[in-house]
């Protein structure tokens, strides 16, 4: 279910490395518990994140939430496709629902996130 | 927490359950907009048992509804609805509520479940010399509310009364799938529907039911989610969010449950005198036309000054559209009013625009 090419935080938001890039999104887990996915608020291009920064905003129908960065980085690319069709999110959280792409400052901050299976492990613990 | 009687047909649908006043209820089934737009053009079916039921009854059984309330309740035949409000001293909310006339010495007020334990304490308290016994019957009551345009088709089948005779804000007693319930053509979704009160201990045959019947309708279960944005697309107040005991009842728009002419009630004096004076404030609905969802308590603006916060807002599942209400200096309610809403650190433009945002299209015969 979890693809096991990409890193997770604790924080449901998931990692992909391309070379010296990173694509970050929410994860399955993350996209159910917010429910209908609404509203998206991307950073601009070129902003500079830290760790754990926030990079914007998803709201569902009844919730607000900040989505944080696993990984430092500049803002290369956010998908734009959120602004018109937020439900990507829910329908595809690992793939069109990417949220943005980082130039990465950092490769070791990789180091510090979960695997997939550590992600599932630590999901069975949170989940009902 | 407290379950309903339904709890178990809600953990058979998947309902995702969150705390709500000390109750533990479904928030979604399948999803709130699904549910949402199921009730817009199904049907949706709600268990709202955590609403509060209390009774009134004895020789000024009427008379004291009428001093606690300031709609008309004298108005109201054996087993007609009312919406209305319990009123403070000042013309403020202590809750609204439905009252139900079950016997011209008998109403039944339904009012909301954050509520019920401080409206009842409230009623007591101003009980005086009215000859009346007042019961707070909440535990003994579950209801649901059956929502949509094919509510009435749903139901017909499960019921011993004729539903087509049925006119809004009337009330019958009947069998609902064998089980002796109030039935009421009431709502909060600005849909036609029915709610549907028991004191049966089993009344989740009801449920189910209604559940298995709706399938070929399209009928989902919904959750408070929906319930949510429904009753804020059909501008409906929610108490604690849009009316509390510092708004009036005037200053919330409901002038029409005020009828002055009935007698003495709770909060005349404080009304009659607002409304000679003129208000100074008052809800109205507004759009987001920018970019940006409003939430309760974001800060309103009208010409870069802040005038009250968003009471509450959502993304219209509907309208597909950011809607709110809020409080704004009366100079500023006319419809077409540029506002600006604060959204994180943002201001996004708003406009006030004539509610309800939703009215259901006029039934063709």
């Amino acid at each position: 279910m979890y693809p096991t090419d990409f890193f997770y935080s604790k924080d449901h938001e998931w990692v992909k490395i391309e070379g010296d890039e990173a694509i970050i999104g929410i994860t399955d887990f993350a996209q159910k518990q917010l429910g209908d996915v609404v509203y998206v608020e991307l950073p601009p291009v070129g902003t500079e994140l830290d760790v754990h920064q926030t990079i914007g905003v998803v709201e569902s129908v009844k919730a607000v939430s900040d989505i944080y960065s696993p990984v430092a980085g500049r803002v290369i690319a956010v998908n734009e496709n959120l602004n018109d069709s937020p439900e990507m999110l829910n329908s595809d959280p690992h793939g069109k629902g990417w949220i943005i792409r980082l130039k990465i400052k950092d490769k070791a901050d990789t180091e510090k996130l979960m695997t997939a299976t550590d992600y599932e492990k630590f999901l069975e613990g949170i989940e009902p | 927490m407290k379950r309903t009687r339904f709890y178990g047909c809600h953990q058979q649908l998947g309902g995702r359950m969150i705390e709500f006043f000390g109750w533990e209820m479904p928030v979604e089934f399948q999803g709130i907009i699904e549910e949402h737009l199921a009730v817009r053009q199904k049907a949706g079916l709600f268990d709202v048992s955590h609403m509060g039921e209390i009774i009134i009854q004895g020789k000024d059984a009427l008379n004291f509804v009428q001093y606690l309330t300031p709609n008309d309740a004298g108005r109201l035949a054996v087993n007609q609805v009312q919406y209305t409000a319990l009123t403070t001293p000042r013309g403020t909310f202590v809750d609204d509520l439905l009252v139900y006339c079950l016997a011209q010495d008998k109403f039944l007020l339904v009012v909301n479940a954050a509520n019920s334990n401080k409206d009842y304490a409230w009623i007591l308290s101003q009980k005086g010399s009215f000859d009346v016994e007042v019961d707070n019957a909440s535990d003994r009551f579950s209801q649901l509310a059956l929502q949509g345009p094919k509510a009435a088709e749903i139901l017909q089948p499960l019921t011993d009364i004729d539903l087509g005779v049925m006119k809004p804000f009337w009330a019958s007693w009947a069998r609902v799938a064998g089980v002796e319930a109030l039935v009421s053509r009431t709502g909060y979704t600005g849909e036609d529907g029915f709610e549907i009160y028991t004191l049966s201990p089993e009344p989740a045959v009801i449920w189910n039911e209604i559940i298995k019947r709706g399938e070929e309708f399209g009928l989902l279960p919904v959750g408070l989610g929906a319930r949510d944005t429904l009753r804020l697309e059909a501008k409906l107040m929610l108490y604690g969010n849009d009316i509390d005991e510092t708004t009036t009842v005037l200053e919330a728009d409901l002038k029409w449950i005020i009828k002055f002419k009935k007698g003495d009630f709770l909060g005349k004096e404080a009304l009659s005198k607002q409304l000679e004076e003129g208000l100074k404030r008052k809800i109205v609905g507004f759009e987001v036309v920018e970019r940006g969802i409003p939430r309760p308590h974001y800060p309103v603006f009208v010409h870069g000054n802040k005038t009250g916060e968003v009471t509450s807002g959502t993304h219209s599942p509907f309208l597909k559209k950011s809607i709110g209400l809020t409080y704004l200096p009366i100079e500023y309610t006319e419809a077409g009013t540029e506002i600006e809403v604060g959204i994180r650190n943002r201001r996004v433009k708003g406009v006030v625009v004539p509610t309800p945002f939703y009215k259901r299209p006029d039934k063709i015969a």
